[in-house]
């Protein structure tokens, strides 16, 4: 991650303001200013019968989905985990190893107490004893926040669950709920292989429920307002607020909330384009690319896959028509198959050989043989790692064979890309971990 | 009920794997190998005929990497 300032949006009222509606209205993250928002967290009154499963019905009744990139439905996740299970263990997945996105960081440092709420909501649902709060290592401003925030609640008395700040190392693949759960059971976050996902993840048998930090927030407000409110904006299919990403040739860059269903073209408008755009990257490293004759595409899950795209981690990073979406793809490419965890042999090998094939493509330096060679490692890649991050790779790089045909077409023909030698778009510097090759 | 092999599919841990490649000798019917030794198993289940040599390499490797899973209805 560059050691940019978290670019938040500046305080201004948004039509979809709701998880970030009292940074907008007032600009500060406070407890008081939560409160004053957003009125006390409802929780349960000691003894008071039931309360869980009405949370988790209320949960079901807004249809949330989580927001930490599989869209799975919450209240599911919730009502598999509920099943007798003691002694549990939340963990508030906040490590955000997208290195385009930005919205946990804003969430943090904009509503922590809202993300807090919701992980004592969703702990006191499932008989959790503990809450685990993991912020990449390389992310000290988020950590600020969040130690900011438990010192605010624990100085009010509004704490009631312990809740311990935890710091994974900065990589990728660390943030996957696998990898985060053997990271907090004392050994590397690497990705655990799994045969049945259905099975909780456990630390010394203690269940572990992983939530993702945005997902926690929707859920501390549909405890507050109601199923009802919750499904009056957004997509039909896919109600309420998102925080998505937003990069490229725009004068505003940075976080925003917007309903599901946006169009992707008035996202992108509202941060102000200031360059024609050529393509869209949509989710994030392990996402696609559509083409800009795609951008009314609502931005919601079944629209999106129509077009063979998701919202996965929120990413909407639009490059100009001046920039090679070839030689993007390929530095992200190799980045990626940098933070492979080096665990599975189709990964270690092939995302290198695929960032290869991509890299000599773009400079016009390919063989003949290239493009079929990289068609065929796409396939040989696909479904063999023990986590989705080679599946991720896969995924863009067709979608960037698709939408840049006709570089691809060119650079295949020897003519190297224009957009080789210009200042990436997409982030690809390695973290610090990363470079020391740390995981634990 | 008797162990039916057509129910089962051969599997690899990834993880686990270290491309020995004994599984690919013993059964390439069901299994290839990727460019780099990897194996690539086939999804459908075990043929009856090769259900023994399939136990077989999932005995050998030296790994502990392959193992036979029950292909369950909902997931023919």
């Amino acid at each position: 991650m560059t050691a940019t300032e978290p670019q938040v949006a500046a305080p201004r009222r948004a039509p979809a303001s709701r998880i970030l509606a009292a940074w907008h209205q007032t600009g500060r993250a406070d407890l008081a200013s939560h409160l004053a928002t957003h009125g006390p967290v409802p929780l349960p009154r000691r003894g008071e019968h039931g309360w869980g499963d009405r949370l988790v019905q209320a949960v079901d009744e807004a249809g949330l989905t989580g927001r930490g990139g599989a869209g799975f439905p919450t209240a599911r996740k919730l009502r598999s985990f509920r099943a007798g299970h003691k002694h549990a263990i939340l963990a508030i997945n906040a490590m955000e190893g997208e290195p385009a996105s930005q919205k946990d960081r804003a969430l943090l440092s904009g509503a922590p107490h809202l993300v807090l709420d919701g992980a004592e909501l969703v702990a006191s649902a499932i008989g959790a004893r503990e809450i685990a709060v993991c912020v990449a290592d390389d992310r000290a401003d988020s950590a600020q926040a969040v130690r900011g925030a438990l010192a605010e609640r624990v100085g009010a008395g509004l704490s009631r669950m312990p809740t311990r700040l935890e710091h994974p190392p900065g990589r990728y693949v660390a943030g996957e709920e696998s990898a985060l759960v053997a990271w907090l059971a004392g050994g590397p976050a690497h990705p655990q292989f799994r045969t049945d996902k259905a099975t909780p993840l456990t630390i010394k048998r203690r269940p572990v429920l992983v939530h993702s930090a945005e997902t926690l927030a929707h859920v501390a407000l549909i405890a507050r307002h109601g199923p009802a409110w919750f499904r009056t904006v957004g997509y039909p299919d896919a109600p309420g607020t998102c925080l998505v990403t937003v990069s490229g040739p725009v004068t505003s860059p940075g976080v925003c909330e917007v309903e599901l269903g946006t169009p992707v073209a008035s996202i992108l408008e509202r941060a102000g384009i200031s360059a024609p755009i050529s393509a869209v990257l949509i989710g994030g490293y392990g996402g696609t690319w559509i083409r800009s004759g795609l951008l009314d595409t609502p931005y919601a899950p079944g629209p999106l896959a129509t077009v063979g795209s998701a919202v996965g981690a929120g990413v909407v990073a639009a490059i100009a028509t001046a920039s090679c979406g070839v030689a993007e793809t390929a530095r992200v490419a190799t980045y990626m198959a940098n933070e492979s965890a080096g665990q599975c042999g189709p990964c270690v090998f092939g995302l290198h050989a695929l960032a290869q094939d991509l890299v000599q493509l773009a400079r016009g330096e390919g063989d003949s043989q290239v493009l079929s060679r990289l068609t065929d490692r796409l396939g040989a890649v696909e479904g063999r790692g023990a986590c989705g991050h080679p599946d991720g790779v896969v995924r863009l790089v067709r979608s960037a064979l698709r939408v840049f045909a006709g570089d691809v077409t060119d650079h295949d023909h020897g003519r190297p890309c224009a957009g080789w030698n210009r200042r990436p778009v997409l982030p690809v510097t390695a973290s610090a971990a990363v470079a020391v090759g740390r995981w634990h | 009920m008797p162990i039916v092999a057509s129910h089962y599919r051969l599997r690899v841990n990834p993880i686990a794997c270290d491309a020995f490649g004994y599984c690919a000798e013993l059964v390439p019917e069901i299994v290839g190998r990727d460019e780099w030794g990897y194996p690539v198993l086939g999804e459908g289940p075990v043929p009856p005929r090769l259900f023994e040599l399939a136990k077989r390499a999932v005995r050998e490797c030296p790994r502990r990497a392959l193992f036979l899973e029950k292909i369950s209805a909902t997931k023919p």
